[in-house]
């Protein structure tokens, strides 16, 4: 039979995978073990040594009902640990797009250069609430949802990922997992009552205590079992019945949403009305069918899109490494930076180059060509591995950088260090001694804590676009004194071949290329005129 | 879903994806039920009628709230399958995805008669997580975003 690629294969998620698909659990389970083992190995020695006795000493319908309660219990663990927990799927590339398109600020005048917030107020049933977005799934959580770190998933009505049943506890199984933990005091209390039985009556037949727990260790030790774990389950319970009752979820009661607050009132606003109802909903509303279509077949649009999803991954991870911030990229807009995945795919910046006409955006498109280049020779330097992130220590650059940097025509490296510091926080930055930029459009602006590259000559209006950039550093900065450095810079040119190992180093130190995101062009490009061009890397 | 379509001589699903897409979001104005914000988007606007569009989403949604309308039916169900230890939802469809069956044919009928003629597609937000639908505009190619 040829094998079949179903959807769970790329499921992006961090969930393990059973039977074909069939089964979905978290992706470290040993606990669950553990909880398997000391259900099954206590109601063992309940089943094996205690049974046979009371069942002829009091009645057989012990056997029966320890059995009958055993199975429920199992049933709802094993349908707990094993089923969706009601996973969102992840927004497809254009649904990304499209939502991060309306994020991007309506008013590009505005003077903050902080990116958007990326929270949402709504009401529900007149109650405010925020909905904030993930930067993973790229969507806006929906109310209630949370994201599980564990599993990497949004988890609609999340309530907690529980490690004793190896799962996410959300909307899909809250109801299997209020089952079980009901099912489980109650089978631990009859264990525990049938154990006490077994030795009491094996005392009344003439024998000393000690006597009788030698005949009968095993009532001994799953009674015992059982006295220690009762309490904690008999809490649960019934903390899950008042969340329940008042349709919450532990994470909800966690955060006190919920609670009132002085001139406030604190109101549920998904509670039903009355805790008849909150039961009902909470435990038998009809329940949605998975949405992950685990076994769903692939479709070869399926897997393209999953690539180009891996791929603006790889993206949004660099980019916080370097930018510091996790939003931003969009994707399609930049050049293909990692080397993956974007073969199979139209850029649809790329289409759309020849009608974009705006000076800022041919210059963009500029430094895109010139960073492609770059990674045409990183790739050819390099082919498989990826820059790695680079130390913090080597990401500040020095004074001695500037006399090496050499420009071939007409561009001015901007300096904005304060003289009196020592280089850089005294980190070594000879890595880039011997550094050359070959672009003539832009100049390299090396701060303590950013790198700028400016699209046009802008000496007319430095003092302001430092002003500008500025904001951030740590260390006070003294303003950029690219006047004085550019005759020694000219000076030092001796138009040495552009080297794609110092390309590299270039690469792995200032991480540059992961600064080509649309947002901070955006941001950035407020200054004024003759800002336009201007790529800024934040908080290296 | 492979349709033909009069206006679109080539409906190649990887011709789709570089389409302009609308998408229609969740609204959560009465709590976290699965219902559909039924207000115009402006990039429709000259590509479908105002009542057309209202229509498919008030449909939609009155099919999703029948899907989660708790009923004693559902009840019923959910108490039967979890006395057969859930064994019962292998050979049983539920209540939910009988409307999820019918809301995809409302889907595909939609497409047929509405959508497609007018050079969009509109796509089951099962598909989509029902975090949305998506409403492809078949001839028109990606612009530029900025």
């Amino acid at each position: 039979m040829p094998h079949v690629t179903r959807k769970w294969e790329l499921f992006p998620g961090k969930n393990k995978f059973c039977c074909d698909g069939r089964i979905m659990t978290a992706p470290h389970t040993g606990v669950f073990y553990v909880t398997l083992g000391l259900i099954v190995g206590t109601s063992g020695l309940f089943f094996t040594f205690d049974c046979p006795f009371l069942a002829t000493r009091i009645t057989p319908a012990i056997p029966v009902v320890g059995a009958i309660m055993f199975l429920f219990v199992m049933s709802t663990l094993l349908r707990t640990s094993f089923s969706d927990p009601g996973v969102i799927p992840r927004a497809t590339p254009d649904e990304a797009a499209y939502i991060e398109k309306q994020i991007v600020p309506s008013n590009p005048n505005s003077p903050t250069q902080r990116p958007p917030p990326r929270t949402q107020e709504i009401r529900v049933r007149g109650h405010p609430v925020k909905l904030k977005y993930c930067f993973t799934c790229k969507i806006f959580r929906p109310p209630r949802a949370s994201h599980c770190s564990l599993c990497d998933n949004c988890v609609e009505r999340f309530d907690h990922h529980c490690p004793w049943v190896g799962n996410c506890v959300g909307k899909r199984n809250y109801r299997h997992f209020y089952l079980f933990i009901v099912s489980l005091a109650f089978l631990c209390v009859f264990i525990f009552a049938c154990a006490v039985t077994h030795i009491i009556l094996l005392t009344r037949d003439d024998r000393q205590f000690l006597e009788a727990v030698k005949e009968s260790p095993a009532s001994v030790i799953a009674g015992v079992i059982c006295f220690f774990s009762v309490w904690t389950i008999l809490g649960l319970s019934g903390f899950h019945t008042y969340l329940t009752a008042s349709n919450q979820t532990t994470n909800e009661d966690i955060k006190g949403l919920f609670t009132s607050r002085p001139g406030m009132e604190g109101l549920n606003p998904y509670s039903e009305g009355n805790v008849c109802s909150n039961c009902f909903f909470v435990l038998c509303a009809p329940l949605t069918p998975s949405l992950i279509d685990r076994r769903g077949i692939v479709t070869p649009e399926y897997a393209a899109e999953r690539a180009a999803e891996r791929a603006r991954e790889q993206e949004s991870r660099d980019t916080v490494i370097a930018n510091n911030k996790s939003y931003g990229t969009v994707i399609s807009q930049q050049p293909s930076m990692n080397g993956t995945a974007f073969t199979n795919e139209v850029n649809p910046a790329q289409v759309s180059n020849a009608s974009q006409q705006s000076p800022m955006q041919q210059f963009q498109q500029q430094q895109q060509q010139q960073f492609q280049l770059q990674q045409n020779f990183q790739q050819e330097q390099v082919p498989t591995t990826p820059p790695p992130p680079p130390p913090p220590q080597q990401l500040a650059i020095s004074h001695s950088l500037g006399n090496h940097l050499q420009h071939a025509s007409g561009g001015n490296l901007h300096f904005s260090h304060a003289p009196g510091l020592p280089a850089v926080n005294g980190m070594e930055l000879s890595l880039l001694d011997h550094q050359e930029l070959n672009d003539s459009s832009s100049n390299l602006m090396v701060g303590n804590e950013r790198i700028t590259i400016l699209g046009r000559s802008m000496e007319g209006s430095e003092p302001a676009v430092m002003d500008d950039l500025d904001i951030d550093l740590d260390v006070p900065v003294v303003g950029g004194f690219g006047g004085n450095l550019a005759p020694t810079l000219n000076a030092g040119d001796s138009s040495v071949p552009l080297s794609a190992s110092r390309l590299q180093l270039l690469q792995d130190t200032t991480m540059i290329e992961s600064a080509l995101d649309l947002d901070s062009l955006e941001d950035s490009s407020v200054g004024g005129g003759s800002t336009a061009g201007l790529i800024k890397m934040n908080g290296l | 879903m492979n349709h033909s379509s009069p206006l679109n001589e080539n409906p190649d699903p990887n011709q789709a994806s570089q389409c302009v897409k609308v998408f229609v979001q969740r609204d959560y104005s009465d709590g976290t039920m699965i219902k559909f914000q039924n207000r115009f988007p402006a990039e429709l606007e000259d590509k479908i009628e105002r009542q057309a569009f209202e229509y498919t989403i008030n449909q939609m949604n009155a099919y999703f709230m029948e899907a989660e309308e708790a009923s004693c039916g559902t009840y019923c169900e959910g108490c039967i399958a979890c006395l057969t230890a859930y064994l019962m939802y292998m050979c049983v469809q539920t209540h939910f995805e009988k409307c999820l069956r019918k809301i995809a044919k409302f889907v595909v009928e939609q497409n047929e008669r509405v959508y497609q003629p007018r050079g969009l597609l509109l796509t089951n937000p099962v598909d989509r997580g029902l975090r949305v639908i998506e409403i492809t505009i078949l001839d028109q190619a990606v612009v530029p975003r900025t």
